[in-house]
């Protein structure tokens, strides 16, 4: 203090890290992409250059989960564990907007210690939509067409917001007005990675890797991934929606 | 009462309670560019190797992708800067001009001890708040010279040397590889590896590599001597139609000036009047 008095000075255990990363998610009309880069890190060192942030829940919803690494992995066991238990209840697997719900009472029911994370989720809804579910880390949640979250969100969000929601754009005179939502796969993408390459030029705590996780709606054409090298991780219902995985490498510095 | 006319030089602190205040109430003091570093130098038989990062960063983000961090102080003497850039570019460019004037007035070569007495003294005076972390080398008649300093004051002579957030990723390199009476080649390897390991183990670090070579007849600066981080294409071309940006109101104002220029000649009716 800058009055050079003698006072007791608190010291207080910081349960909470911050390990650096970003993720984003897009939602189409019949799809959505869920993407995160995989280095994890604390202060100025690079704890791994291969953690991942995003994970297959279902069929059709997959969970992107930043902030606390050790709340991400916790929170995102106890939101699997949950899943299982519907499955076995009710014989089906849960739907999108349940999930959300859910995972907005399971951050609240820590409301006064929370998770130090921040949730995105994305996939298809009943009806066939793609959906993107951002959430705070004490649990409020909305449906939006795109989110970032993370270290570099800052970066991110307002490319977002002029490439996905269009803003301070005009269409040419006599033209459609603009619909957030509906870009094919094949220019959301190469959003994605624009995204990713862009906040490893400007953020010292984003790099090394980029999985992105696309979830396409029941009987959607996938003739667009093939070229983009896309994994398909086996479903639990074949025939119904699928997830496929496609991985990208970031630079390491 | 007197009036103080005359100021001390040095430091003023007196808005520190001021700003302490002003921090309280939640308006923190603006953050200046640091250059969360890597730089190392290395003597081997005939000179000295410089070696420097080139990332400048604010907090977690990189400020500057390719910057100069291997300052000039003379023809023989260069000093690589880490911490406050602010105080590394004008601590080293200060030195850079006395030095000029001691080499004038002596009529000699300068010495590096003489730069680096001037820069120990110029920090200790401060106390630490010039955040100047350095490594100078150089060649003078007394053959190759390598220094650290500290912030502080402090001074450390030693065949290898390295500073900055990314000097212990560094120093494992020299730790691991270095070696009495290296070649010019091997130094300036070793120099890019070690200056590599902070690149890619630092976050603070990053971007290219400078290396710097002096000898007792010349020195080189290597400027981007490795560049091993180049941004991949762009998968988009983000061009924009021509009238995307909407307006409200749209004003045309001239900024032509237009005036009549009338020849002297002209004024004058008559020829002289010599009568």
């Amino acid at each position: 203090m800058a009055d050079g008095h003698q006072h007791p000075i608190e010291h207080r255990f910081n349960p909470y890290a911050e390990n650096g990363g970003t993720v984003l998610a897009i939602a189409g009309a019949d799809f959505a992409v869920i993407a995160g880069d995989t280095r994890q890190t604390e202060g100025y060192s690079i704890q791994t250059r291969y953690a991942p942030k995003v994970f297959k829940l279902t069929d059709r919803a997959v969970l992107a989960v930043n902030g606390f690494q050790a709340d991400c992995s916790e929170f995102v066991k106890r939101v699997m564990q949950r899943i299982e238990w519907y499955r076995h209840a009710h014989s089906k697997q849960m739907p999108l907007k349940a999930i959300a719900r859910m995972i907005q009472t399971m951050l609240y029911g820590k409301r006064f210690f929370p998770y130090y994370t921040y949730n995105i989720l994305g996939g298809i809804e009943e009806d066939g939509t793609g959906a993107v579910y951002s959430f705070d880390p004490v649990g409020s949640y909305e449906r939006e067409a795109c989110r970032a979250a993370g270290a570099a969100s800052s970066l991110i969000q307002p490319f977002l917001d002029n490439q996905i929601y269009f803003k301070n754009q005009t269409p040419a005179p006599g033209a459609a007005p603009f619909v957030p939502g509906n870009l094919p796969i094949d220019v959301v993408l190469p959003i994605v990675i624009d995204s990713f390459t862009s906040a490893t030029e400007r953020h010292i705590e984003v790099g090394d890797g980029l999985e992105m996780f696309v979830v396409v709606a029941k009987g959607r054409d996938v003739s667009q991934l093939a070229s983009l090298n896309a994994e398909e991780i086996p479903a639990t219902n074949p025939g119904e929606e699928r997830v496929f995985i496609v991985r990208r490498e970031l630079k390491k510095d | 009462m007197s009036v103080d006319v005359f100021r001390k030089g040095g430091f003023d602190f007196s808005n520190a309670r001021r700003n302490a205040f002003l921090e309280g109430k939640g308006m923190p003091l603006p953050k200046a560019t640091s250059t969360g570093t890597t730089i190392v130098g290395c003597i081997y038989a005939d000179g000295i190797v410089l070696g420097a990062d080139t990332r400048a960063t604010e907090g977690p983000i990189v400020a500057d992708k390719n910057c100069e961090k291997i300052h000039y102080i003379t023809d023989n003497i260069r000093c690589c800067g880490a911490g406050t850039a602010a105080d590394t570019e004008y601590t080293t460019a200060m030195i850079s001009s006395n030095m000029e004037l001691h080499a004038l007035s002596t009529g000699r070569q300068p010495r590096v001890a003489t730069a680096m007495t001037m820069l120990k003294q110029y920090l200790f005076r401060y106390q630490g708040h010039v955040g100047a972390a350095l490594v100078l080398g150089g060649v003078d008649p007394t053959g190759p010279q390598l220094f650290t300093i500290h912030p502080h004051g402090s001074v450390d002579k030693l065949p290898y040397v390295t500073m900055g957030s990314g000097s212990l990723a560094a120093m494992a390199v020299f730790e691991t590889t270095w070696r009495a009476g290296m070649t010019r080649e091997e130094a300036i390897q070793l120099v890019a590896a070690a200056i590599s390991a902070g690149i890619f183990n630092d976050l603070g670090s990053g971007s290219n590599v400078d290396v710097c070579v002096i000898t007792k007849d010349k020195t080189d600066m290597l400027r981007n001597y490795e560049m091993p981080n180049q941004r991949v294409e762009k998968e988009r071309k983000y061009g924009f139609r021509r009238g995307t940006t909407a307006w409200k109101s749209e004003s045309i104002r001239s900024l032509i000036a237009s005036e009549t220029v009338v020849p002297v000649a002209q004024l004058v009716t008559d020829e002289m009047d010599i009568s």
